[in-house]
C-alpha cells in the first residue's frame, strides 16, 4: 500500500522569517506532483517541510495518517527521500561511494553492507547511465553527469516517495529532458511518487500529473495541468503575461510568454551608427517599435 | 538514453568486484602502516644510548630480560613508546572527526583552540595555582572542554555550522594565544621555562597511569565512533541531506563533536599540545586511501606514525639531552 503524504495546515519559515502560512495539500500517492511558482514563493520551503527537513510551526506533515515527527527518523527515510537544491560532497569521493551511502536508512546499526545493498545501487546507477562512472571521483565530472549521480543516490535510498529541489537546474535542456524521463520511468514502473520542484513551466506541464502552483507561500492552482496552467494563474502568480497553447508533442498546456516588446525587435545596432540607435532611444525614450 | 538491459536486471557483480578491490586495498593499506609502526616501535624500544639486539629485544618483552635491560625497556622505552602511539591515535581521530563533521579541512583541534585551551588552562594551573603534573593534567582536559563549548555556543545561530565554527574556533585560538603570551610574559623565568616544556608538549616521563587514562577513553570511543560512522558519512553530504536519510544533523553533530574534543582533551591533557599531528593526520590517510572515504583507521595509524617518529627524531637523531621534547621538529612535516 502507498502511503500518503500530505501537509495538514502547517506553517513554515527559517528563524523569525514566516514563509508559509496555514497550507493544506495532499501529495497523491504514485504520481508525479511538480511545484511550480515565482522565486521565493515558498517551493523549496514546502519541499522542505514535507521531507521533514523543516518542522512545521503550526500544524503537521502526516505520513500514512501519523504526525511525521513522532515516526523515527531511519523508518521514515525507507519512505520519503528528498534530493536538496544543491548538496554537498566530501572531497575526492568516488561515485560508487556517493551513490552507497544512499543505503543508510536500509543499514542497521551491526549490519553495514549486503549484496542487495550491491544490486539495488547498481541498479540505481544504470538507471541513471551513471555505472561507467563508478570508480570516478564526483568532483572530476561534468554538471550533467554529476546531477545524475546525485539522482541515483536518491534512487539507491529506494523511497517510495521521492522529494526533488529543482533537478534540473544548471543542466542543458538535454539533460533535463534526460533526468525528467529518467524519472517519469520510475514513477510509471515501480509507481515511486515523485515530488519536484521546477522552473521550466512547459516541462513541468508535460511531466506532470499533478500541478501545484505557488504563489506569496499560498498554493493558488492545484490539479491536472491542463486545468491549473492558464493565462490567468500565471499572470497571478508569476506576474507574467502569456498566451496558452496546445504543446505540439503532447498537448499538455504550453506558455508562451509575452514580455514588452511583443515579438521580435529589429536590430538598429549597425556597425556604422551604433550612437545613432542609442540617441533614438534616449530621445524618444523607448524602442522603435 | 541509457543501454541498460530492458528487463530491468542489472548486474551488481563489477560493481562488487571493485568494491572488493577498494576493501582490499585499504586492507593492504592498513598491514603496511602497522608493519611500519611495529618496525618503528622495535626501533625505539632497542635503540639507544644502550642499544639491544633484536632477540635480546624479543627476551626483555616476554619477561626474561636482564635487570638493566628490564629497566631500559620496559619501564624507560616501552610507556614512553605506548603514550607516543596512543596520543598520536587520539589527536588523529580527533582532527579526522573535526574535519569530517564540520567539512573544513582546517578545522582540527589546534587549529580552532581546542588544544589552544587546555594549554591555557594548563600553564594557567602551573605558573599561577601551582599546580603539580595531576592537577595540570586535569586543568588541561577542562580547558579544552570549556573553549569548545564556548566555540559551540558563539557559533550556534539555530544550528551550526562548519565554517561558522572553524572561524569562531580560529578567532579563540588567537586569544588564548594571547592569554598564554600574558601569563608566560608575568612569570618567573624559571617557572616560565618548566611552563614552556609543556607547551612544546612530550611523551618523556610517560607514567603508566596518563597511559591508561588516555587507553581507557580510546577503548571508550573508539567503538562509539566505528557505530557512528555510517551517521558521519550521511552528515559529510550536509545536514539536509543528513536529515532526509534519517539522520539527526544537529543532534550528530554534537555528538561527534563531544568525542573529538574528549579525545584531543584526553591527549592534551597527557602530553600537552603536540602540535600538528591531528591537523595533518587525517588528510595524509586520506590521500594515500584516495577513495574519499572516511578513513579513520588508516588517520589513527599516520597519527601513531608521526608521533612515534618525531619522538624517535627528537631522542636520537637531533643533538641534546634525551627529554627533548616530541614535537621540537614537527613543524617539518607538513602535508
Amino acid at each position: 500500500m502507498l502511503h500518503l503524504l500530505r501537509a495538514e495546515g502547517v506553517s513554515l519559515g527559517y528563524d523569525q522569517t514566516s514563509i508559509i502560512a496555514n497550507l493544506d495539500l495532499a501529495i497523491m500517492p504514485g504520481a508525479i506532483t511538480v511545484i511550480v511558482g515565482a522565486n521565493a514563493s515558498g517551493k523549496s520551503t514546502l519541499l522542505k517541510g514535507l521531507a521533514r527537513l523543516l518542522t512545521p510551526d503550526a500544524g503537521q506533515v502526516t505520513l500514512g495518517g501519523r504526525n511525521i515527527k513522532t515516526l523515527p527518523g531511519k523508518k521514515v527515510a525507507t519512505v520519503v527521500g528528498l534530493l536538496p537544491q544543491q548538496p554537498v560532497a566530501p572531497d575526492g569521493i568516488t561515485v560508487a561511494d556517493l551513490v552507497g551511502r544512499g543505503r543508510y536508512p536500509h543499514q542497521g546499526w551491526f549490519r553495514q553492507w549486503s549484496s542487495t545493498d550491491d544490486e539495488i545501487v547498481a541498479a540505481a546507477m544504470a538507471a541513471t547511465n551513471t555505472h561507467e562512472l563508478a570508480a570516478r571521483r564526483l568532483g572530476d565530472l561534468s554538471g550533467g553527469q554529476r546531477q545524475r549521480v546525485w539522482i541515483a543516490m536518491a534512487l539507491a535510498q529506494d523511497p517510495e516517495i521521492l522529494l526533488l529541489d529543482e533537478p534540473t537546474t544548471f543542466l542543458d535542456v538535454t539533460h533535463q529532458i534526460e533526468v525528467l524521463d529518467l524519472l517519469l520511468e520510475r514513477n510509471r514502473e515501480r509507481c515511486t511518487t515523485v515530488v519536484m520542484v521546477l522552473h521550466d513551466l512547459n516541462l513541468a506541464a508535460r511531466y506532470a500529473d499533478h500541478l501545484v502552483v505557488m504563489c506569496a507561500g499560498r498554493i493558488v492552482a492545484n490539479g491536472a495541468p491542463a486545468e491549473t496552467l492558464t493565462a490567468e494563474i500565471v499572470r497571478h502568480a508569476f506576474d507574467l503575461e502569456a498566451r496558452i497553447v496546445p504543446d505540439p508533442v503532447c498537448g499538455a498546456p504550453m506558455v508562451v510568454p509575452i514580455g514588452r516588446f511583443h515579438g521580435r525587435v529589429p536590430t538598429v545596432c549597425t556597425e556604422d551608427a551604433p550612437s545613432q540607435a542609442h540617441k533614438n532611444a534616449t530621445n524618444k525614450g523607448r524602442l522603435p517599435l | 538514453m541509457t543501454t541498460r538491459p530492458s528487463d530491468g536486471h542489472v548486474d551488481a557483480a563489477p560493481l562488487a568486484a571493485a568494491r572488493a578491490s577498494r576493501s582490499r586495498r585499504n586492507r593492504g593499506i592498513v598491514l603496511v602502516l602497522v608493519g611500519a609502526l611495529l618496525v618503528l616501535a622495535a626501533f625505539s624500544l632497542a635503540v639507544g644510548a644502550y642499544s639491544l639486539s633484536v632477540p635480546d629485544l624479543l627476551r626483555t618483552l616476554t619477561g626474561q630480560g636482564t635487570r638493566s635491560e628490564n629497566f631500559i625497556v620496559l619501564s624507560l622505552r616501552l610507556p614512553r613508546l605506548t603514550l607516543a602511539v596512543l596520543v598520536g591515535v587520539a589527536f588523529a581521530i580527533s582532527g579526522a572527526l573535526f574535519q569530517a563533521v564540520l567539512r573544513n579541512p582546517l578545522a582540527s583541534p589546534d587549529i580552532i583552540g581546542v588544544t589552544g585551551g587546555a594549554s591555557a588552562a594548563a600553564v594557567f594551573g602551573l605558573l599561577i595555582l601551582g599546580f603539580g603534573a595531576v592537577a595540570t593534567s586535569l586543568a588541561a582536559f577542562a580547558g579544552a572542554i570549556v573553549v569548545a563549548c564556548v566555540i559551540y555556543l558563539l557559533a550556534w545561530r539555530s544550528g551550526v555550522v562548519g565554517y561558522r565554527f572553524v572561524l569562531i574556533g580560529v578567532g579563540v585560538a588567537f586569544m588564548v594565544q594571547g592569554l598564554l603570551g600574558y601569563l608566560l610574559s608575568r612569570a618567573d623565568l624559571n617557572d616560565a621555562n618548566g611552563a614552556l616544556l609543556w607547551l612544546v608538549g612530550s611523551v618523556s616521563g610517560a607514567r603508566w597511569q596518563d597511559i591508561s587514562v588516555v587507553a581507557v577513553v580510546l577503548l571508550v570511543l573508539l567503538p562509539v565512533i566505528r557505530l557512528l560512522s555510517g551517521r558521519l558519512r550521511a552528515l559529510q553530504l550536509g545536514d539536509d541531506l543528513a536529515r532526509s536519510l534519517g539522520v539527526g544533523a544537529e543532534h550528530t553533530r554534537l555528538v561527534l563533536l563531544v568525542i573529538a574534543v574528549a579525545l584531543a582533551a584526553t591527549a592534551t591533557a597527557a602530553v600537552g599540545p603536540l602540535a600538528f599531528v591531528a591537523f595533518v593526520a587525517a588528510p595524509i590517510a586520506r590521500r594515500v586511501v584516495g577513495t574519499g572515504g572516511l578513513a579513520l583507521l588508516p588517520a589513527a595509524l599516520v597519527g601513531a606514525l608521526i608521533t612515534t617518529v618525531a619522538d624517535f627524531t627528537a631522542q636520537h637523531l637531533l643533538p641534546g639531552p634525551i627529554e627533548l621534547p616530541a614535537t621540537s621538529n614537527k613543524t617539518g612535516k607538513g602535508a
